[in-house]
């Protein structure tokens, strides 16, 4: 480990650090507000850390990890969120009895997990991250141990997440067997030259079932609306959006390589997850009438419609999912955030009867709530909308009609509950004079920056395009095939690190299989792309 | 500039009127009022300043321009014009919207900032729509629209708003978001056969598309103008908007929103697809007949008298599609009369129904009768649109009417015959409608107070530009026709001579 390679990883020695050194002062002094700000201080010095090491990046530090622009820009908006989540986390938990304050050191330790895998290249860190961040959630959903729904979700997600990692590290397993090697690079090269083994695939799609398992995607789901209902609210927040933009983050990182559509198994593997889970998210949903299921559940088919951009392909995929999540993460926070809000110490906010007449007495709240429903449904000048066009548009350009025409289906199903959530915001309460409860300072400026956020983008996403095509679109661009959608205008892409160098310290390659494959990331053998189009 | 300013005003009001409803109730009213009379001085200043001299299109000016860089990324521009069909369309927008600001005035007691929110937005977004030149930009405001109208329904409607807003807030996003997919495919054909990303409408005029691709793009965008239109079988979700909706909200919806439907058939599908088109003729001109008819029909079996006028709406509207697809000078003419005219009939139309639910409390004919003994000016008015409504000569309706028969006569005989059996349709529900409400004997002994001062400076700037239209069309004609030769020219298509069997 030379300097650099510290340098280049102080943002993830900070998040630990902060951790840390909250464990420690929680040691010798309680007090709740000492901590939730020595971790929001922490992981604004993590963002700093961030931006200050943008110009040591691209960096390949060890094996595990790689720290490009790619990961700097997901760990901004990973660290970004989970100050937001803290924030809002501080109000709620003073509301309950007992002290909270090892709550902030599960939180940073998770952030933690999520940093580790965004900036993963190696199949042992992706699992080192996955765990960190999994063991943390256990304990952040059953944390508050008196409510025995807490309990309940805690446990629900305990043994179901311990399956998928089971699941995760068996094909991991038989990726190693076959290929030899753990690395992502390496995995895209080798996995282009047909094996005698064969075993890669199937390990590929396993290792896909605990990545959907994250996701929350259809046929994973089943733990989704009961840990949502169940967590406190401000985890179920974190668990949306910090975990998930994790694990997209590094999905897209990992296929980037083959590319999706190269692979006709799972181009069908990756169409069928989304399809499923657009339809199902959005059907089940209809008879949810708990607010944080109903979200849930739009949580599944918002995924989907991401998967959609993601099965396109192309490098017009990447900057549509990012954007994407971006928006989904703003919005799922703001939506949580008001549910955070409204909550008191006996039990979450969540029935659809807490929101009868909301906006006859606390308008600025079901204004904000109105600004985040709308922007799930995709209503125009909110930052969803802008991300569905987009992810249609990608769906558009690489023809893939019948995916598109189902979206634009079941988005309409989705309009339904959203409606259900809208209408019962506006109607008609038996109260005369709207009252108007203190809300605490501190969440609602994080409400109103991050609705200021969701319009504006809205109204004005060149800034945030930018962004992303300059930082996020990693230099996978120039592996992609010669028939993808090239834009007109040039892509900004960071510096070529994706060959495999020869300065590596450590090399895990065994077996004499590896050494004939071929070292170059443009396979020369490749499944004809698979398109799902009309009249071509 | 002016084009931006006509959008950003009513904006601007609706977050005035919204935020000083806190201090009085009177002030979002008048700050609204003000706005859109604002709004109606440039526009008026836009006509008489030369709205008769200029067309727009591809390749000659528009009268006025705003095109701003929004998305560079994906070419998209913030590109509005106006032209002589935008012109009359942004002048029925503001003038309707005075009048729904006004009709308002004693109806809506509850949050009432937020309602003239929600009505200044959807004029804004309803001018968005008559001014976009760039296609994604179009699809925002058409988008933009619905929200505020869905929250004017579902808030200040009568018994059955929710589900009348429900029900017309999932027609018109899903149709809407088939016109997307169709939009989409269009730009990436065109980067296909150019190179070039883009969504202005200039550039994407002439297109080379397959004929194939072709079709299913213009289906994209004829679902979405059907629903709105609406056309019959896409049309349900129509009566019960209207008739659940507040007085303003109908006026709106049948007086603009259903013209943006026509708007779109008249600037996008015939311009952009014309060999489509084309072959849709057919199809177009038998569903503007069973429109016309069924409209009808429909209008004549009501007791509700809401959902009475909202169905004349489907008749009437079925003259405007009779006259786009006829596709030649004297069509397209009667198409945008129409327009116009069924804006400011059927806008007063539901002014007076809507004056009269307040006094009665109902809006069922049945129970009401004779009420011309109590409320004779009331009553004066209503025979007076009634009539301009079954297009009687001399009034506005007419002139659109005579002109959409004479233009589908060049086209085909038969469906001429229908659809003027269809303006006989319309002698029936309107007289009836007469007959029933206020003809007759006064059984229920209904007593009430008759036009305020208020109510007859809305309705008598209408009879005055009914009367005016109805017998001296000629300056309104004189501003359309340059755009309308300019989108026969980018149609490229010979008037039509189709015959049917």
């Amino acid at each position: 480990m030379t300097r650099a390679d510290c340098i280049t990883l102080l943002p993830l020695i900070l998040i630990a650090g902060t951790a840390i050194l909250v464990m420690l002062v929680i040691a010798f002094k309680r007090h709740h507000a000492l901590a939730a700000g020595l971790t929001v201080a922490g992981l604004v010095a993590v963002f700093m850390s961030v931006l200050a090491v943008i110009p040591y990046v691209p960096r390949h530090v060890t094996p595990l990890l790689i720290m490009d622009r790619y990961a700097l820009f997901y760990m901004g908006v990973i660290i970004v969120s989970a100050v937001a989540v803290a924030v809002l986390s501080f109000p709620y938990f003073e509301k309950q009895e007992g002290h909270h304050e090892e709550l902030y050191v599960l939180l940073s330790i998770a952030t933690l997990g999520c940093a580790v895998l965004v900036a993963s290249s190696h199949l042992m860190s992706f699992f080192l991250g996955l765990e960190i961040l999994s063991v943390s959630l256990y304990a952040m959903i059953a944390y508050l141990r008196e409510h025995k729904q807490s309990l309940e979700a805690g446990f629900k997600y305990l043994v179901l997440a311990a399956a998928s990692s089971a699941f995760l590290l068996f094909g991991m397993a038989l990726v190693y067997a076959d290929l030899g090697t753990m690395e992502f690079s390496r995995i895209a090269a080798a996995s282009a030259v047909p094996s005698h083994l064969g075993l890669w695939l199937p390990g590929i799609v396993l290792i896909v079932t605990g990545i959907g398992f994250k996701l929350a995607v259809v046929p994973f789901h089943l733990w989704t609306p009961d840990v949502y209902e169940g967590a406190p609210a401000p985890v179920t927040a974190f668990i949306a959006t910090v975990s998930k933009v994790a694990i997209l983050a590094l999905l897209l990182r990992f296929f980037y390589y083959p590319g999706v559509q190269q692979s006709r198994t799972l181009f069908v593997v990756f169409a069928i997850i989304a399809v499923a889970s657009m339809i199902a998210g959005n059907l089940l949903a209809l008879w949810q009438t708990n607010v944080k299921r109903i979200l849930a559940y739009s949580s599944i088919a918002h995924f989907g419609y991401m998967l959609v951009a993601f099965v396109a392909g192309g490098t017009m995929a990447v900057e549509a999912v990012t954007f994407y999540l971006v928006a989904y993460t703003v919005t799922t926070l703001g939506a949580f955030g008001v549910v955070t809000v409204l909550s008191d110490s006996s039990r979450d906010a969540d029935r659809l009867d807490d929101y009868q007449g909301l906006f006859w007495r606390r308008p600025l709240m079901a204004g904000i709530f109105t600004v985040m429903l709308l922007s799930l449904a995709g209503i125009p000048a909110t930052m969803g909308f802008f991300a569905k066009f987009y992810v249609l548009a990608v769906g558009a350009s690489a023809t893939k009609w019948s995916l598109i025409i189902i979206l634009v289906m079941t988005s309409t199903i989705g309009l339904f509950y959203y409606l259900r959530i809208l209408v019962a915001l506006y109607s008609t309460s038996s109260e005369g004079e709207p009252s108007v409860q203190a809300v605490a300072s501190v969440s609602g400026i994080v409400l109103a920056v991050l609705t200021a956020l969701l319009l504006w983008f809205g109204l004005y996403p060149a800034l945030l395009l930018d962004m992303i095509q300059r930082h996020a679109v990693p230099s996978v661009a120039e592996l992609l095939t010669p028939e993808s959608e090239k834009l007109s205008q040039p892509i900004a892409s960071g510096a070529v690190y994706f060959r495999p160098t020869a300065t590596l310290i450590f090399d895990a390659d065994v077996g004499a299989h590896v050494a004939g494959r071929s070292e170059s990331a443009q396979s020369p053998v490749q499944d004809r792309p698979v398109e799902l189009g009309v009249g071509r | 500039m002016m084009l931006v300013w006509l959008i950003v005003i009513p904006l601007v009001g609706g977050i005035l009127a919204w935020l000083t409803a806190r201090w009085s109730m009177q002030l979002p009213r008048w700050i609204s009022l003000a706005a859109v009379a604002l709004d109606l001085l440039l526009t008026l200043a836009l006509w008489i300043h030369g709205g008769s001299t200029v067309a727009g299109g591809a390749t000659a000016a528009w009268l006025a321009e705003v095109d701003w860089n929004w998305v560079p990324r994906f070419g998209i521009h913030f590109h509005l014009g106006v032209d002589g069909l935008s012109l009359l369309m942004l002048v029925l927008t503001f003038f309707l919207g005075i009048m729904s600001v006004l009709c308002s005035w004693t109806e809506i007691r509850e949050q009432i900032g937020f309602f003239h929110f929600n009505l200044m937005w959807m004029l804004a977004g309803i001018a968005g729509v008559f001014l976009a030149l760039d296609l994604f930009l179009f699809y925002f405001a058409w988008e933009l629209m619905l929200v505020p109208m869905y929250f004017l329904i579902a808030i200040w409607g009568h018994e059955r708003r929710i589900y009348a807003a429900i029900k017309f807030l999932l027609f018109t996003q899903l149709s809407g978001l088939l016109m997307l997919i169709a939009i989409l495919a269009l730009y990436f054909v065109h980067h296909q056969a150019t190179g070039v990303y883009t969504f202005q409408y200039g550039d994407l005029l002439g297109t080379q598309l397959t004929p194939v691709a072709e079709w299913w793009i213009m289906l994209g965008f004829i679902i979405a103008f059907a629903v709105k239109l609406p056309v019959v079988p896409l049309h349900a979700w129509l009566p019960d908007a209207h008739s659940e909706a507040p007085t303003a909200g109908s006026v709106i919806l049948a007086g603009l929103l259903l013209k943006t439907g026509a708007y779109g058939l008249l600037r996008f599908v015939v311009p952009l697809f014309p060999n489509a088109a084309h072959e849709f003729t057919p199809v177009a001109l038998v569903l503007a007949v069973i429109g016309i008819v069924y409209g009808a029909v429909m209008a004549f079996a009501q007791t509700d008298l809401k959902r009475l006028v909202a169905y004349t709406s489907v008749s009437h509207l079925g003259f405007v599609l009779l006259g786009i697809f006829s596709w030649n000078p004297f069509g397209l003419q009667g198409a945008v009369m129409t327009m116009i005219c069924h804006g400011l009939s059927t806008g007063a139309l539901f002014i007076l129904v809507g004056a009269l639910q307040e006094r009665t409390h109902t809006r069922d004919m049945d129970r009401m009768g004779g009420l011309w003994t109590t409320v004779p000016r009331l009553s004066g008015a209503a025979l007076f649109f009634a009539l301009a409504s079954l297009g009687l000569p001399g009034l506005g309706d007419f002139v659109g009417e005579f002109l959409v028969l004479l233009g589908s006569y060049q086209i085909s005989v038969g469906i001429t015959v229908v659809a003027a059996l269809g303006i006989l349709a319309s002698t029936f529900y309107a007289l009836r409608m007469v007959q029933r409400v206020f003809h007759g004997e006064n059984t229920q002994r209904w007593q009430l107070p008759d036009l305020s001062p208020r109510e007859a400076l809305i309705i008598a700037p209408m009879i005055v530009a009914l009367l005016w239209l109805g017998l001296y069309p000629q300056p309104v004609l004189n501003t359309f026709a340059p755009a309308m030769h300019n989108l026969q020219r980018e149609a490229n298509l010979p008037a039509v001579v189709w015959q049917k069997r």
